[in-house]
C-alpha cells in the first residue's frame, strides 16, 4: 500500500475504532467510563498538556528579531504607510497587536494566498507561462471551519450552565435564524461539517496535498467530522433524552458526576470522541492554535534598527582583528597609500609581501555581493 | 560544467504532479547542474571549520566522521534549546499546503521536496523520530524516520535548494519560516564537515582579507580608483575615494560585488558620483570592505564573525555613523542581526544626514542607514539636481530583493528614487503578485552563484524571469533595477537565458546617470558608455573620426 493510502487508512481505522470502542463499552454498561472518566481525563490532559507544551516552547529563547516584513517599513516620516502596511510591518506595539489580532481572528496570511500555475501559451516561445492568481478557497474553508467550531462549542454551554447565560440564547437563536426543520437547524453545525469535509477532500483530491499529508493530518479532521455527524444525528434524527444529557453535563462541571439512565449510545460515542480530541490536542499539530501567538516571524515588532534586541546566549566569537590584518598587509597598504596604524620599520621595506593575487581564486564571470 | 537545457526544453518538462512513490522512499539524484560542489579543505582550515577532508558530492562515501549521527542529534537538541523558532516551526505545521506553490524552486523544478512544507518535513521527520514519543514508538506512520546517510544527503540537496528568501513564511498562516530551518540545518551539516565550495571560499576569503572576492587592500583600492577615473572620463567629474580615513563622519560599506564585476561596478560609480556631488565626509574601509556576508549562509556564528568587522572598524576609524550600499542579505543582517550580534554600537551617533539634517530615528540603535533611505531623503528635500532625460533610453522595472523585502520592508524608497531619476512613464512595476513582499527570488541567493549549479539556478529564477518577460513584452521594459549585489551578479545570466534584451542595473547607477553637476562636461553617454537619447549620431560620428 502506498504512503498516502496507508496514512489515510490508519487515521480512518483509528477513528472508527474509537467509535466501536465507545459503542461496545456502553453496551457493556461502562457509561461511567465514557461519560465521566474520559471527559475528566481529557480535560486534565488538555489543560496540563497545553501548559506543558507552551512552557516547553517558552523555555527556548528568541535570539533574533526575525519578523517577516510584509509591507513598507517605518523609515522616513514623509513616506506614507496605509493601515495595512502598518499592521503588516508593525513598528510599534499597537500595530503589532493589530497584526496578531488580524492573524488570529481573520487569518491574514492565509487571506494573501495565491495559486501559481503553469499555463500553456502558444504565443510564448517556450510554450507556457507562469500565472499567479488570488486563491481564497483555503482561507474560506479554514475560517468557516474555525468559526463554526467556535460557535458550536459556545452553543454547547447550554448543557453546562443553569441558568443558561443570555449570550448563549442569543447565539442559539442567531444560529437557528433560518427556522426550518424541527428542531430548528443550526447553521454552524452544517458549516462545520461542510468545511471540515472540504478540508479533508482537498487533502485527498489535490495530488500535492495528498503527497504531504500524514495520518496526523487526517486523524483530527476525521475525528471532527465524526463528532459533527454524531451531534447532528443526535439532534435531528435519533434523539436522546436531552434532560438526562444536561444532568450529566451539569454533574461534570459541578464535580458531582452522575450517569442518568436513558441516554443513547450515540451520545457516549459523541462525548468520547470529543474527549479524545481534547486529549489529543496538546500532543499534535492542533497546537498551532497557541503557537501562532508565539511565532517569532509574526509576534515581534519591526523596530529592529531602533531598539536593540538582546540574545540571552550571545557569546563572543573569534574574528580577524584589524591588527592582524594590518600586520599582514602593512607594506602593501603603505605602498598603495592606504593609511595604517603603525608604519613599517624602514629596513623591512625591501621585503616582498606575500599577497596572493586578488581574483585568482574564483571564476571571473560572476561574483557575489 | 554541464550545459543547462534550452528554455524551450526546460519549461515543458516542469510538472507539479508529485511522483507515485512516497517521499520517504525517494532519494535525490545528484545530477550535474543541480548541486553545489563540496568545499575544498583549505577554506575550512582558514576559518577553523571541523572535519576537514576532500570529498565529492557524487561520491558514495562522503567520509563522514564516525560519530556524525550523534553530532547531528546533539546539535539539533542544542538548537532546539537555543531557538524557539525551530521548536515551534517543527511543532505547529498543519501541512495546509499554502506554502507549496510559493517557492521558486518548486515552481521551477516541480520537485515535491521543494515545497517548503516537505523540505521542512525532511528535518521534521528526524526530529519526530528522536525527540517525540509518538515518532519513537510509531515510526513512519507518525511521520518519523531514522537519520541515515541518505537522509543527510537529502538534507544537503534540499537545504542547498532553498535561498532563504522567506516567501513561504509570508503565506504561512503561522509564519513558519523555512529560511530559519535552512540556516540551522546547514549549521548541522557544517558540524559534520559538509559545506559548499562557493560559499565557503567566499567566507574564508572575506574572513582573511576583507571581502568575498579575496581582494587584498591594494587590489580593492585599484579597482575602486578605476571607477573614479571612469567617472571623470564619462562625466568630467573626478570622484575622490577615501580609504581607511580616520575621523571621517561616515563609514560607507558596500557589497564587494559592486566593485568586482559589471554591472555592479556602475552602481559603485553612482555611489561615488553622489558622494562627490554632496561633498560628503566619508571613507571606505579595506578591512571592513564587505557588506555582504556569506558567513550567514553557513551559520549564525560565521555570520557574526564576518559581521563583527563593521562595528570594529567604525570604532577604530572614529566615524559617527555607517552608510550601507545596495545589497540584499547584507541588509537583512544589518536590520535583523547586526545589533544583536555585535552591538551595542554606543560609540556611534544616531545617523543625521549632513545635507538635509534628517535624523534617521529608525536607525537609532544600529546607527546604519541604507543608501536608498539616504538618497530618497535627499531628493525629497530637493538637494539633488536631477535630469531624468539622461535615463530616457531606459525603460525600467524594479525587482524587490527577497531579503530587503521580507526581512526589512524597503519598498518605497527605491521606487521614489527611480521615479525621480527616470522620465515619467519609463518605470513600470511587474505584476502585483510578483513584487514587494510577494517578490520572487533571483534563484541564486544564499550562496548559490556557483557555475556548477546553473541549471537549478535558472529553474529557480523562472518565476522572476517570467514576470520580467511580461513587462518586457507588454511595456518594452529593457532594464531591471535592484538594490542587491547578488541580483546584479546573477540576474544578467538568468535574464539572458529567459528574457534576453533586459539588462540589470542598480538604483544608484540610475542616480549617477541623472545627477547634474556644476561644471560637468555635456554628457552624451550614460555610465556604461552607451549613447543617450538624441546623441546616437554624435556617438557614431565620433567613432567615424
Amino acid at each position: 500500500m502506498d504512503f498516502c493510502k496507508r496514512h489515510f487508512l490508519v487515521a480512518l481505522v483509528a477513528v472508527l475504532g474509537l467509535v466501536v470502542v465507545a459503542y461496545v463499552g456502553v453496551k457493556a454498561n461502562l457509561q461511567v467510563l465514557f461519560g465521566v472518566v474520559a471527559p475528566y481525563l481529557a480535560a486534565l490532559l488538555f489543560i496540563e498538556g497545553l501548559i506543558y507544551r507552551v512552557f516547553k516552547w517558552l523555555r527556548s529563547p528568541v535570539p533574533f528579531r526575525i519578523p517577516t516584513t510584509a509591507g513598507q517599513h517605518d523609515s522616513l516620516p514623509w513616506i506614507e504607510r496605509t493601515w495595512e502596511e502598518k499592521l503588516d510591518n508593525p513598528a510599534t506595539t499597537g500595530h503589532l497587536v493589530g497584526r496578531l489580532a488580524l492573524e488570529v481572528l481573520a487569518f491574514r496570511s492565509l487571506f494573501r494566498n495565491l495559486r501559481s500555475e503553469l499555463l500553456q501559451d502558444p504565443d510564448n516561445p517556450e510554450g507556457a507561462r507562469l500565472v499567479h492568481w488570488s486563491y481564497k478557497w483555503l482561507w474560506l474553508g479554514a475560517i468557516a471551519f474555525h468559526y463554526a467550531f467556535l460557535v458550536v462549542l459556545l452553543r454547547h454551554l447550554r448543557f453546562f450552565t443553569e441558568p443558561v447565560p443570555g449570550f448563549v440564547h442569543l447565539l442559539d437563536s442567531a444560529d437557528g435564524f433560518l427556522q426550518f426543520f424541527v428542531p430548528v437547524v443550526y447553521i454552524s453545525g452544517l458549516v462545520l461539517l461542510a468545511a471540515a469535509t472540504y478540508l479533508l477532500a482537498r487533502r485527498l483530491y489535490n495530488p500535492a496535498l495528498r503527497y504531504i499529508s500524514l495520518a496526523a493530518d487526517y486523524f483530527p479532521l476525521l475525528l471532527i467530522i465524526t463528532i459533527a455527524i454524531t451531534g447532528i444525528l443526535m439532534r435531528y434524527f435519533y434523539k436522546t433524552d436531552i434532560i438526562a444529557v444536561k444532568q450529566l453535563a451539569l454533574g461534570l462541571v459541578t464535580f458531582h458526576p452522575q450517569v442518568p439512565p436513558g441516554i443513547s449510545p450515540l451520545f457516549y460515542i459523541h462525548i468520547f470522541l470529543v474527549s479524545v480530541l481534547f486529549a489529543y490536542f496538546p500532543f499534535s499539530k492542533l497546537l498551532h492554535a497557541p503557537g501562532v501567538f508565539l511565532s517569532p516571524s509574526r509576534n515581534l515588532a519591526t523596530n529592529n534598527r531602533r531598539v536593540r534586541h538582546i540574545n540571552p546566549w550571545n557569546y563572543p566569537v573569534k574574528f580577524h582583528s584589524y591588527e592582524e590584518y594590518e600586520d599582514r598587509f602593512r607594506e602593501a597598504m603603505v605602498e598603495a597609500e592606504i593609511p595604517v596604524e603603525k608604519m613599517p620599520p624602514p629596513e623591512e621595506e625591501e621585503e616582498e609581501t606575500p599577497a596572493p593575487a586578488a581574483k585568482a581564486e574564483k571564476a571571473p564571470e560572476e561574483e557575489e555581493g | 560544467m554541464s550545459k543547462p537545457p534550452k528554455p524551450a526544453e526546460l519549461l515543458p518538462g516542469i510538472s507539479y504532479q508529485p511522483p507515485a512513490q512516497g517521499w520517504m522512499d525517494l532519494k535525490p539524484e545528484f545530477r550535474p547542474g543541480t548541486f553545489c560542489n563540496a568545499a575544498q579543505p583549505k577554506w575550512m582550515e582558514w576559518i577553523g571549520y571541523p572535519h576537514v577532508r576532500s570529498w565529492k558530492v557524487t561520491d558514495d562515501d562522503w567520509q563522514l566522521p564516525p560519530d556524525w549521527k550523534e553530532t547531528i542529534l546533539e546539535g539539533l537538541q542544542d538548537r532546539l534549546n537555543r531557538f524557539r523558532s525551530l521548536k515551534l516551526f517543527f511543532d505547529i505545521c498543519v501541512r495546509c499546503g499554502a506554502c507549496a506553490d510559493k517557492c521558486h524552486f518548486f515552481l521551477g523544478t516541480g520537485d515535491p521536496k521543494n515545497m517548503p512544507v516537505l523540505r521542512a518535513e525532511l528535518m521534521r521527520s528526524v526530529y519526530r523520530r528522536y525527540f517525540k514519543t509518538a515518532g519513537r514508538l510509531l515510526g513512519e506512520i507518525a511521520g518519523a524516520r531514522d537519520l541515515t546517510e541518505d537522509v543527510l544527503k537529502e538534507w544537503f540537496y534540499y537545504l542547498y535548494q532553498c535561498t532563504e528568501c522567506r516567501r513561504c513564511s509570508l503565506f504561512c498562516p503561522y509564519g513558519i519560516d523555512m529560511a530559519e530551518m535552512t540556516i540551522l540545518g546547514r549549521e548541522l551539516l557544517s558540524s559534520v564537515g559538509i559545506n559548499i565550495e562557493w560559499t565557503l571560499a567566499s567566507v574564508a576569503q572575506c574572513y582573511d582579507k576583507g571581502s568575498h572576492i579575496g581582494a587584498t587592500p591594494q587590489a580593492m583600492k585599484d579597482m575602486i580608483d578605476f571607477f573614479a577615473e571612469e567617472n571623470e572620463r564619462v562625466t568630467g567629474i573626478y570622484t575622490p575615494v577615501h580609504y581607511n580615513r580616520k575621523g571621517a563622519e561616515i563609514l560607507f560599506v558596500a557589497p564587494s560585488g559592486d566593485y568586482f564585476a559589471d554591472p555592479g561596478t556602475f552602481t559603485f560609480m553612482g555611489y561615488l558620483l553622489l558622494f562627490t556631488y554632496l561633498d560628503l565626509d566619508w571613507t571606505l574601509s579595506t578591512y571592513a570592505g564587505e557588506g555582504g556576508n556569506f558567513g550567514y549562509f553557513m551559520s549564525h556564528e560565521m555570520g557574526k564573525r564576518l559581521n563583527a568587522k563593521i562595528y570594529a572598524e567604525a570604532k577604530r576609524l572614529g566615524v559617527k555613523w555607517i552608510l550601507g550600499g545596495e545589497c540584499g542579505h547584507m541588509w537583512r543582517i544589518i536590520n535583523q542581526y547586526m545589533d544583536t550580534w555585535n552591538g551595542p554600537a554606543d560609540f556611534l551617533e544616531v545617523p543625521v544626514s549632513p545635507i538635509t539634517g534628517t535624523k534617521f530615528e529608525n536607525a537609532a540603535s544600529t546607527k546604519m542607514v541604507h543608501i536608498s533611505e539616504f538618497t530618497a531623503d535627499l531628493i525629497h528635500h530637493g538637494k539633488l539636481k536631477l535630469d531624468p532625460s539622461r535615463n530616457a533610453h531606459i525603460k525600467l522595472t524594479f525587482h524587490d530583493s527577497c531579503n530587503t523585502s521580507r526581512g526589512m520592508g524597503i519598498f518605497e524608497e527605491p521606487r521614489y528614487i527611480i521615479r525621480n531619476v527616470v522620465p515619467e512613464g519609463n518605470f513600470v512595476d511587474m505584476p502585483p503578485n510578483t513584487i514587494r513582499e510577494r517578490t520572487f527570488c533571483c534563484g541564486s541567493g544564499s550562496g548559490f552563484n556557483a557555475d556548477e549549479y546553473l541549471e537549478t539556478r535558472l529553474r529557480g529564477g523562472l518565476p522572476r524571469a517570467n514576470a520580467v518577460r511580461h513587462v518586457h513584452e507588454k511595456y518594452g521594459v529593457n532594464h531591471l533595477a535592484c538594490i542587491c549585489a547578488i541580483d546584479r551578479a546573477v540576474l544578467p545570466t538568468l535574464l539572458n537565458y529567459w528574457v534576453p534584451a533586459v539588462e540589470v542595473t542598480g538604483v544608484s547607477e540610475m542616480v549617477g546617470n541623472a545627477l547634474v553637476f556644476e561644471g560637468e562636461t555635456e554628457r552624451t553617454t550614460d555610465l556604461r558608455d552607451r549613447p543617450l537619447l538624441g546623441f546616437e549620431e554624435a556617438e557614431e560620428g565620433e567613432e567615424a573620426e
